[in-house]
């Protein structure tokens, strides 16, 4: 056996793990949801589970998830940005230390935060003891969409930041500084330099905010209160309480949809925005 | 009147001190050289003048005006910058017309002043192309073609030919030259390498350790250099110990040579310059001390020898070859000795350049 044959027959057995993770992880439960989604009870084909989509509460249920999850984005977007700028031109102490600052609630389980968020702004939680206690009024959120929102900015704000501030430090200073040399007050370096450069990074984070708030159930079940239905609980209900998993699986692939076409107007709208923000 | 003024500048990063009480004056129209070591201040200076760093003690005058405090981009110069800094998600066209557009210029003229500024760094027709298809040198003329376009007063350049090859970079030089004749812009231009800055200054001013060691111009600085830094870091030099015995005649390695220098007293030791090219070799006891050729190597042009002589390795130039044993006498023109005070105190001590 020669040394290369050798080599790649290695790198076959240590590709191996992953390629089975990715076969009974990945491609196979994909199988399985298209099984179920385009099929009924009895086994048989149908586009119904699809179709269902239309019925009223479903259909409003999309709708209120890409509403929610696009507003949470944007606010995130509008936080995130400012926040890797003062990141990234931060002299308090050393640059890693406020980054792991702001990093250190990802790593505690997002249940467990959003159960925080439960506490702190029920009826009589914490922060209306506060309120109460001070004379003001009382805040009254909780079970509402604004407090889902709330609880997706809080939860992906830090995925959101990740990738801008990683982009922002990437900048060569050169640049801004030549900028600077060339006339640019500090909101032309932004328009012109900044926001073009980080545009990779502000797509990651889209990315990486929008999907998980657009699928997300356990933060809408907590913070709602079983009053703001998003699409994720719905489908998670028809795989436990309803357990008509064909309906669950058919309004999962019309989410899966949903995702691939705002990924795609994302990319589209990155490369474009590329080319025109000049 | 001096077109920018430096007045005391000092400044220091994290308690070094890097200029210290750094005094210059540019004229306009002036293609004036920074030279020296890393370290020695010269891009610090540069980024003083250009906004980027703001002195600790001292004032920049602009035509008398003060802008230490200005903002960079209110100050009437720009930049070169090291790495070219282009902006990568434009294209060439785009990145000339930066500044005109902040500016606010119309569009007919910016296209104008894109075709002119290509055409004066020879890179017609490349408005289009994007920054990476672009080789160093070529990035490195865009850079020029956007600072030039704003018509500033003062071009600055830090070391702007660093990252190019030799041949590009002595074409560039030649480019240089003709530009600032072409534009009657004042160049301001930083660098360590002693060949750019003979040149194509007009005045060259060498630093070190955050002090103006000499000003002057090239011939000035190659031929006269004040003291052994200068000699030591412009061209190879012999820098040798002697002792002036009196006026126009010094004692090196044990031997007499008459020089043109007065004025150093009787018997003061004194630092001796002698450029290698200006030792004459010829054969034994025909100069004024003998030795034997120790090391010959051909570097293009001429030979260069070592010299054991004295007690003392002359390094010699000639286009004769004289080879590696060969007994030799060695003898200098009395006007190429070159005599430099011994430095007074630490502060003057020029440091080794053997790296």
């Amino acid at each position: 056996m020669t040394k290369t044959s050798m080599n790649s027959n290695l790198k076959r057995l240590f590709s191996g793990p992953f390629l089975a993770f990715i076969l009974c992880g990945t491609l196979v439960p994909l199988g399985v949801i298209a099984f179920y989604g385009f099929t009924d009870r009895s086994g048989a084909f149908t586009i119904e589970n699809i179709m269902a989509i239309a019925t009223r509460n479903h259909a409003q249920a999309l709708g209120l998830s890409l509403g929610l999850a696009l507003i949470s984005t944007v606010i995130c977007l509008l936080l995130a940005f400012p926040l890797g700028l003062i990141l990234k031109d931060s002299k308090l102490g050393k640059k890693g230390f406020m980054v792991f600052v702001f990093i250190l609630p990802m790593w505690m389980n997002f249940l467990l935060r959003t159960m925080a968020w439960q506490v702190l702004l029920e009826r009589n939680g914490i922060i209306n003891i506060v309120l109460k206690s001070l004379g003001l009024p009382l805040l009254d959120i909780i079970n509402t969409p604004a407090a889902v929102v709330l609880g997706m900015v809080y939860d992906y704000l830090p995925f959101m930041v990740l990738p801008i501030y990683n982009a922002l430090i990437k900048i060569d200073k050169n640049l801004i500084e030549a900028a600077y040399d060339l006339g640019a007050d500090k909101l032309l370096v932004l328009r012109k330099v900044l926001i073009p450069l980080s545009v990779p990074g502000i797509v990651s984070g889209i990315t990486m905010v929008f999907v998980p708030s657009l699928t997300t159930f356990a933060i809408s079940t907590m913070l709602g209160g079983g009053k703001v239905n998003l699409i994720g609980n719905i489908i998670e209900q028809e795989f436990t309480v309803g357990s008509n998993w064909n309906l669950g699986a058919g309004l999962s692939i019309v989410m899966m949809v949903f995702i691939i076409i705002s990924m795609a107007l994302i990319e589209k709208f990155d490369r474009e925005g590329e080319a025109s923000m000049i | 009147m001096a077109l920018i003024e430096l007045v005391d500048i000092s400044k220091s990063f994290d308690g070094e001190l890097v200029l210290d009480e750094f005094n210059l004056k540019i004229k306009e129209n002036e293609f004036i050289t920074l030279l020296g070591p890393s370290g020695c201040g010269k891009t610090t200076t540069l980024r003083i003048l250009g906004g980027f760093e703001t002195p600790d003690t001292g004032k920049v005058l602009f035509q008398g005006e003060d802008i230490t405090n200005l903002a960079p981009n209110k100050r009437p110069l720009n930049t070169v910058f090291q790495k070219y800094a282009l902006f990568p998600h434009m294209n060439i066209a785009e990145n000339i017309a930066f500044g005109l557009k902040i500016s606010g210029k119309s569009k007919e003229y910016i296209n104008d002043k894109i075709k002119y500024a290509l055409k004066l760094v020879n890179l017609s027709g490349f408005e289009k192309r994007s920054v990476d298809s672009l080789s160093g040198g070529q990035q490195q003329r865009i850079a020029i073609a956007r600072a030039i376009v704003n018509e500033p007063r003062v071009l600055l350049l830090d070391e702007p030919l660093g990252a190019l090859d030799l041949k590009l970079r002595q074409e560039m030089q030649y480019e240089l030259i003709r530009l600032k004749n072409e534009l009657g812009i004042t160049f301001l231009y930083v660098t360590h390498d002693q060949e750019e800055a003979l040149t194509m200054s007009d005045k060259v001013v060498v630093m070190n350790q955050g002090y103006i060691q000499q000003m002057g111009t090239p011939e000035e600085i190659y031929n006269e250099p004040e003291n052994a830094f200068v000699a030591d870091f412009i061209g190879d030099s012999n820098i040798i110990d002697g002792v002036m015995l009196e006026d126009r005649v010094v004692k090196i390695c044990g031997s007499v040579f008459p020089c043109i220098d007065e004025g150093f007293g009787r018997n003061k030791p004194v630092d001796v310059v002698i450029r290698p090219e200006d030792i004459i070799i010829g054969k034994p006891g025909q100069g004024i001390m003998d030795g034997v050729v120790t090391s010959n190597v051909f570097i293009g042009v001429h030979y260069e020898m070592c010299i054991e002589a004295g007690g003392f390795e002359w390094l010699a130039q000639n286009t004769t070859s004289y080879p590696v044993g060969t007994r030799v006498s060695i003898g200098v023109t009395p006007e190429n000795i070159q005599i430099m005070h011994k430095p007074q105190s630490e502060d003057e001590e020029a440091i080794s350049l053997d790296d």
